[in-house]
């Protein structure tokens, strides 16, 4: 029992980091998309939403393969690592676009009408007025996505990266002993989700009382 | 040029492909709707030792990655002496996950149903089978629909994970195709595209329909 652990926490670093480093690469690349998304030109709108939509249409299993095999066997040279922070961070990207979109929408339109009124130039109209609230809507549903990606994370194995479930497939080969592989595998999986929601619920109190003033 | 060419040449035998992760999403659907509806009503049953059990055993389906339970049920069950093909594991193990995320869609669905209804029902003095059956389902069926259709397209994409375990769908025929030829970019992005494809024509048959949902929901809240 604690070999298995020691061997399946040796896969942790891995499925962190390429959690991270997706949920980064899509918290970024997915800030353009938004505004593109919100453009009043029809064109980049469209382009936006259409490759939201097939991003988000095609498993992230199909994604990391194109990433791997497709474009990382030519010219360019990509490990399983960065092949799967591409991937899964295209796929962030998509989600996380239509999340920040969702978010700058529940802001009523009067705060926008009323900072034109008062001449706020553009960094503080985002920075004090805009982002403050859309903010509160945007944290619950980044930090579900958050989770979905680490769940989402463990496809990475099937390419070769060395994280908690590559280790339990490793495992598993050696001593057919599945039931408590998956099992332990699954439960670290769980474990792991559980800091992001606590975080997620901090952030969002403190973001709570900031708007409030409280 | 040569890429619709390869495309074209492809696209028949990817269509069996698609037909098997087709195949699994509905029988993966078969087993996990019956399993949503009973985990539903476990949830929201007064016995505490029902309901803390079925909320686990929600939570644990949630919460697991769909490949790890692909995995424990494909290694594991064969220790139970237990050797099930690949597709049938597939089938449980997209099953049980279907069925964990669908019980909290049903879930949201009972709960949308207006509490005057349970009290109407109640003090009808009907039991709490024909109360479920007449009252609470054909009213919760109604905002069900459109997530579970949802939540259909997600399976449908989750398919692909059967890959590892050598259930012969879309990706497999698409991986196996591009090991022999090598033209895996070719290869993969058909797959892709096949998997695209599908699912936006099921999302925009789903928006066609949804105004007469939206306006079957808020009856539902002008009853109330």
């Amino acid at each position: 029992m604690i070999e298995l652990l020691k061997v399946l926490l040796a896969g942790v670093p891995q499925t962190v980091a390429i959690t991270t480093s997706a949920f980064a690469v899509g918290a970024v690349l997915g800030l353009p998309l938004s505004m593109l998304r919100r453009s009043s030109l029809g064109p980049p709108r469209w382009c936006a939403a259409s490759m939201v939509d097939v991003v988000r249409t095609v498993p992230p299993i199909v994604w990391l393969f194109i990433i791997y095999y497709g474009v990382g066997s030519g010219s360019l040279q990509l490990s399983t690592y960065q092949a799967a922070t591409v991937g899964l961070g295209l796929v962030a990207a998509a989600h996380l676009s239509e999340i920040y979109r969702a978010g700058l929408e529940a802001v009523p339109a009067g705060q926008w009408e009323a900072v034109r009124a008062l001449g706020v130039p553009p960094l503080p109209t985002y920075s004090r007025v805009i982002l403050p609230q859309a903010m509160i809507v945007v944290v619950p549903p980044m930090a579900s996505f958050a989770i979905a990606l680490l769940k989402d994370s463990a496809v990475a194995s099937v390419i070769g990266a060395t994280d908690i479930a590559y280790r339990a497939v490793q495992q598993t080969q050696m001593d057919l002993n599945g039931l408590a592989n998956f099992g332990m595998a699954g439960f670290l999986y769980i474990l792991l989700s559980i800091p992001i929601a606590v975080v997620a619920r901090g952030a969002d109190r403190i973001l709570m009382r900031k708007l409030t003033g409280a | 040029m040569t890429w619709i060419d390869e495309w074209w040449t492809l696209f028949p035998s990817f269509l069996t492909g698609l037909l098997v992760s087709l195949e699994l999403t509905v029988s993966a659907l078969a087993v996990g709707l019956p399993l949503g509806i009973l985990l539903a009503l476990g949830s929201i049953v007064p016995q505490p030792y029902v309901r803390w059990p079925v909320i686990v055993i929600v939570e644990i389906g949630r919460g697991a990655p769909g490949l790890i339970v692909l995995y424990l049920v494909y290694f594991g069950l064969p220790q139970f002496n237990l050797t099930l093909s690949s597709f049938v594991s597939a089938t449980i193990a997209l099953g049980f996950t279907a069925g964990a995320y669908t019980a909290e869609i049903f879930r949201a669905g009972i709960n949308a149903v207006p509490s005057g209804q349970r009290e109407a029902s109640r003090a009808l003095g009907l039991g709490w089978v024909k109360e479920l059956r007449l009252v609470i389902l054909p009213q919760a069926v109604k905002v069900v629909i459109p997530p579970l259709v949802g939540f259909g397209i997600l399976l449908f994409q989750g398919t692909s994970l059967a890959f590892v375990i050598s259930v012969p769908e879309l990706l497999s025929i698409a991986y196996n195709n591009a090991s022999i030829t090598y033209q895996f970019f070719g290869s993969l992005t058909l797959a892709g595209a096949m998997y695209a494809a599908v699912s936006i024509v099921a999302v925009s048959l789903l928006k066609l329909r949804r105004p007469n949902k939206a306006k079957a929901a808020t009856n539902l809240s002008a009853v109330h």
